[in-house]
């Protein structure tokens, strides 16, 4: 493990006083302590930085030992007995012994201390045999559009447990739900947490959405949008045929009632879909059509 | 009213190790609501996480209940507002091009 300057992360000198050391350190937990910063990783990280620079630096013994051993400190007793040892041996071995190198010990990042901050160990704030609720479990689940237009039954792993989770029709993009009990295990016989699915729905169809309402255009040629006539476009699930007025306009908006998306929770209710009609205009004409155009156009 | 949802706050006091005047407390300031069921005082199970959470920012950063009314509608200010984000991040996809 890299060395980790407690001071620097605290934001305090090295000669710093008990009471700068506390004040310096409420002043960061009250800035990324989770309950203030949910789903905030980088925040949680910083969290678990700071009250490992507390514990350590909290405690005059703990600090002790970090200032005259840094990064190994919490292996001090041992590496005292190893330095008498060898100072009974009489031999040096410079590196290979105990604790110069990088081997030895494989503290992981944080872990032990936090463990007791985010449920586990003994020491620390919830060190008081109190019953906690578990964690609350953030999990991100991406799904197409088509997946989300019927209400269908998926199997998620979240920590090595299968969860059977039934998915509303209709469920929006960003949206979070709610599964009590499958987040963290309690503490001393406290309620598990919950499990909390983000849905992200990735839209590879041709429609757009707004909440339950879809948006279509629809490519509507010259002379139908002239002489009025029939055409047929897609719905989310099939096909309609609609009916054009004569003179249709370019932009020209039509509701198309009950054919949008399904309405969350609320069965056989469905948004609307909206479809623009673009007109195109006729490309690479013939003599005989410039020439009927022209005619047209001399009769405006 | 049945209890089977509710949790009796003597014994929400005992699991966390805090005083009566505390739950009381939040109960005056309007961030918890007390029901009284038969002479009994009950929280509701479903605000459990709620509480939890006011009595780590209580007792892990020293707020005071005026301080945890004020964080719980900032944070509340902040859900609203990712909410609307996320709304208007759908809304806007319908104007960005293909």
């Amino acid at each position: 493990m890299a060395f980790i300057d407690y001071y620097k992360i605290l934001g305090v000198d090295k000669t710093a006083t008990d009471k700068e050391i506390k004040k310096a350190y409420r002043k960061l937990a009250r800035k990324y302590h989770p309950d203030l910063n949910p789903d905030d990783k980088t925040a949680e990280k910083k969290f678990k930085e700071i009250n490992e620079a507390n514990e350590v630096l909290s405690n005059s013994e703990n600090r002790k030992k970090y200032d005259k051993y840094g990064k190994d400190w919490k292996h001090s007793e041992e590496f005292e007995k190893a330095q008498q040892q060898q100072y009974q041996r009489g031999a040096y071995q410079g590196n290979e012994s105990g604790f110069g190198g990088s081997g030895g010990f494989s503290d992981s990042d944080y872990s032990d201390f936090f463990e007791s901050m985010f449920g586990g160990a003994s020491s620390g704030a919830r060190s008081r045999s109190v019953k906690f609720r578990g964690q609350d479990f953030n999990a991100e689940l991406h799904l197409n559009l088509k997946d989300v237009y019927t209400t269908h039954k998926q199997t998620l792993t979240v920590n090595g447990k299968k969860i059977r989770l039934t998915i509303p029709a209709g469920v929006k993009n960003g949206q979070v739900i709610k599964i009590k009990g499958h987040g963290g295990k309690g503490i001393n016989g406290g309620p598990n947490g919950d499990l909390h699915i983000k849905f992200s729905i990735i839209n590879n169809s041709k429609f757009k959405r707004d909440k339950d309402n879809l948006y279509l255009n629809v490519d509507l040629d010259l002379y139908k949008a002239v002489l009025g006539g029939e055409i047929t476009v897609d719905t989310f699930d099939g096909k309609v045929k609609l009916k054009i007025k004569p003179e249709t306009k370019n932009g020209t908006k039509v509701k198309l009632k009950g054919k949008g998306f399904p309405v969350y929770k609320k069965t056989g209710q469905f948004g609307d879909l909206y479809i623009t009609y673009q007109i195109k205009i006729p490309t690479n004409l013939t003599d005989k059509e410039k020439e009927l155009f022209k005619e047209l156009a001399k009769l405006r | 009213m049945e209890t089977k949802d509710f949790i009796l706050i003597n014994q929400l006091c005992s699991n966390y190790k805090i005083d009566l005047s505390f739950l009381n407390e939040l109960n005056e300031n309007g961030l918890i609501e007390i029901t009284t069921i038969e002479e009994s005082q009950f929280v509701h199970q479903d605000k459990i996480n709620e509480i939890e959470k006011m009595i780590r920012i209580h007792h892990e950063l020293d707020v005071n209940i005026e301080g945890i009314d004020v964080v719980f509608n900032l944070l509340q200010k902040v859900d609203d507002l990712q909410n609307e984000l996320t709304s208007i991040k759908n809304r806007l996809q319908l104007y960005e091009n293909d």
